[in-house]
């Protein structure tokens, strides 16, 4: 049996916000990020987590590190509830839970030099400057593939992919179990991100790492997890592992999805072929009533604009909501 | 026929570390309803070249160094900015990578659109509305007549990228240039959009230049593709080629980069290193200091690009040798 290394249970996060109205009125409103979403991130795994621009991946997965506190829900880390530790006690966890972001341009401080960049988590966490230390910083440049002459230059002499990968180490420094790669490959050239994620991978095997895996890339993200989440406005809407979800997707949102992605071969050419699905995604902020899915779904029934479908499971491991599924074949 | 032909392109920059050439000696053409992918990595020229052939680049610090842009008869780099005018909208249109910046946020979308037309048509008001609010509609705008009155912000991304499409096509261009048209979109929103460039080819037969650093647009859109590198044309070929038969180490490494959507591969295949910089670019060959099949021969003179089968060319000393089995 897999033990979860992360579990989140009913996490919610509602941003208020102001929205202007008609002749710049502003009103409050309330924006459900992330509604109800209860998951598991078993040890040593990569759960992909994808869906359309704003569905709520990055506020989920900021959730799920207590970078941002929900307004609804518990998380547990390694078995033990982190949703109402203190800031001290939280600290400690904090060690074993990193983050990796996109854009590496942003993310790494330009005035900050390579091994200052990689040594400010150990010394944020104790860690005195010196020898120890530089010994550390220099384990992981290399681990990452830099070489030690990296370590008193500054972002700017870097390429993209080499700044991604000073990311990296400085997310890894601290020896984490559980990162949560936010679009870090996405923002790379083919060739490069290919190398990234050969590197995530390796560093994965020999560090025993989990990683939540968010990107809007779904090819990328089938290769290099074991399971993937799909989100729409805020909602898990399907979870199975990879090859399931790919080959035998139940919820119409992630077939729709998937028939989106253009064709690996011009012999393989979608228009005209695949299912589309129109529109836009609605926004956030007034969502559909219902299944939240209902406005572009090519299969909605009556009961969808009424009811929420809840989750369930069909299959070991394949987790779904749709009133499609959830309602027994007679 | 030909609709545009370029010739051995080669368009410079002034920089702080002197004059350095963004494209060299790109040639390529396009037939009247044909689709040309440009794909290539970042900072491979793919904007620059558009750019030329748009006359849109600011001269200084661009210079066009050598080459010819031939449409409609006339060689486009020797045209007067007043000339050139006359050729953007009704010739040749282009839809840019940057959809914020060619949308101005403080005139509503219609006007945009109307204002183009009118710069190349003296029409009345009330038929400008109606051109507009077809050209919105055409493009799947829905309520096109009563969007017409919103601004850039009022809309979303992939329906900004369907008006930046309208104001494109508002003058009924012979060709149409559309640099990365759905690279910041989702993956649902770029299917509709490339179906409507595709139905939109149909309808009007025009030319299309799509330009983008995805292989999968490139298998979804393109007749005929172009594969730039460090600034050079590396390969070209019918889009079936490309996949089935690549000839340029580097187009078959950017192939097999991409993963999967449907096989288990253990670990992908990487191009070690990265990109140069244009003043960075090693001697002879520039993807050298990257292939697997480099020899000591291929860093001492640039490759040139040579028709190595019918319609079939590439820009690799060991090609022919390499395809051979
Ligand atoms: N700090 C915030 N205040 C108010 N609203 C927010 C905040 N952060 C996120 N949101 C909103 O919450 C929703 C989810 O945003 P989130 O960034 O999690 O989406 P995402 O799936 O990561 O999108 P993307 O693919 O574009 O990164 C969006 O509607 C967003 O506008
Ligand atoms: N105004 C400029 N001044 C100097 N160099 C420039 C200028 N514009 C572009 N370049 C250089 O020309 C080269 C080609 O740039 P270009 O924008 O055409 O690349 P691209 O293939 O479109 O890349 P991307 O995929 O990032 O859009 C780059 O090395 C770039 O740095
Ligand atoms: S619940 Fe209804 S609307 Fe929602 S995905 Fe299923 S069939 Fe479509
Ligand atoms: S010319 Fe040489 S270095 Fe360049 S692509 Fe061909 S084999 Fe590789
Ligand atoms: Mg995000
Ligand atoms: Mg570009």
């Amino acid at each position: 049996m897999t033990t979860p290394l992360v579990s989140a249970t009913g996490l919610t996060k509602v941003f208020e916000v102001g929205s202007s109205g008609l002749f710049g009125l502003r009103k409050p409103a309330s924006l459900r990020a992330v509604d109800e979403v209860s998951l598991t991130i078993n040890a040593g795994e990569t759960l992909g987590l994808v869906g359309e621009s704003g569905c709520g991946k990055s506020t989920l997965g900021r959730l799920l590190l207590r970078l941002i506190e929900p307004t609804a829900g518990r998380i547990a880390f390694d078995g033990s509830d982190i949703t109402g530790l203190g800031r001290s006690a939280m600290r400690a966890v904090r060690r074993s839970m990193q983050i990796v972001f996109q854009d590496p341009y942003g993310a790494l401080n330009p005035r900050m030099s390579v091994e200052d960049i990689i040594a400010e988590p150990l010394l944020i966490h104790g860690a005195k400057p010196g020898a120890e230390t530089r010994r550390k910083v220099t384990e992981m440049l290399g681990k990452v593939g830099l070489p030690a002459r990296a370590l008193d230059r500054f972002p700017h002499e870097f390429s993209g992919g080499q700044r991604q990968r000073i990311g990296i180490a400085r997310a890894l420094v601290l020896h984490p179990r559980l990162i949560v790669c936010d679009e870090a490959v996405s923002a790379l050239d083919v060739s490069v991100q290919a190398q990234i994620v050969n590197l995530l991978q390796d560093l994965q095997r020999e560090m025993g790492l989990t990683y939540l895996f968010i990107a809007h890339d779904l090819s990328v993200v089938r290769h290099i997890s074991d399971r993937v989440a799909v989100m729409y406005l805020g909602k898990v809407v399907e979870i199975a592992d990879k090859r399931t979800i790919y080959s035998a997707p139940l919820h119409p949102y992630t077939r729709a999805l998937i028939a989106a992605v253009p064709a690996q071969h011009p012999a393989q050419r979608s228009r005209g072929r695949r299912e589309r699905i129109a529109g836009d995604i609605p926004s956030a902020l007034n969502p559909p009533s219902g299944c939240r899915f209902h406005t572009r779904c090519p299969h909605v029934m009556a009961v969808c604009r009424e009811r929420a479908p809840v989750l369930t499971e069909p299959a070991p491991g394949h987790q779904v909501a749709c009133h499609l599924i959830e309602a027994p074949q007679a | 026929m030909k609709l545009l032909e370029v010739r051995d392109l080669t368009t410079a920059f002034m920089t702080g570390r002197g004059e350095v050439n963004a494209i060299e000696e790109v040639s390529f053409s396009l037939e009247e309803g044909q689709i040309l992918g440009i794909v290539g990595e970042s900072g491979s020229g793919k904007s620059v070249t558009a750019l030329t052939v748009m006359g849109l680049l600011p001269r200084p610090p661009a210079r066009i160094a050598a080459g010819q842009v031939l449409f409609g008869g006339r060689d486009l780099t020797k045209l007067s900015e007043r000339e050139m005018q006359a050729v953007r909208g009704p010739g040749i249109s282009m839809i840019f990578q940057e959809p914020m910046t060619s949308l101005n946020p403080v005139f509503s979308i219609g006007d945009q659109i109307m204002e183009t037309i009118a710069a190349h048509e003296r029409l009345p008001q009330a038929e400008l509305r109606r051109r507009a609010i077809a050209m919105l509609d055409k493009v799947g705008i829905p309520s096109a007549a009563r969007r017409l009155d919103d601004y850039p912000h009022q809309m979303s991304g992939g329906q900004r990228q369907r008006v930046m499409i309208a104001m494109a096509l508002a003058c009924n261009p012979k060709l149409l240039i559309a640099d990365e048209p759905t690279t910041a979109l989702d993956v649902t929103i770029q299917a509709q959009i490339l179906d409507l460039l595709m139905d939109l080819r149909d309808e009007f037969g025009m030319g299309i230049v799509i330009i983008t650093h995805n292989m999968g647009v490139i298998a979804e859109t393109a007749d005929r593709v172009m594969v730039m590198y460090a600034g050079r044309v590396i390969e070209e070929a019918p889009v079936a080629t490309i996949f089935d038969r690549p000839l340029h180490p580097y187009t078959r490494g950017l192939l097999e980069c991409v993963p999967s959507l449907t096989e288990d591969r253990a670990r992908l295949v990487a191009i070690p290193g990265t990109l140069p910089e244009p003043a960075r670019r090693p001697p002879g060959c520039r993807f050298a200091p990257r292939c697997l099949h480099a020899e000591p021969a291929c860093g001492t003179a640039i490759p040139l690009l040579e028709t190595l089968e019918p319609a079939h060319s590439a820009a690799c000393f060991r090609a022919r040798e390499l395809a051979s089995p």
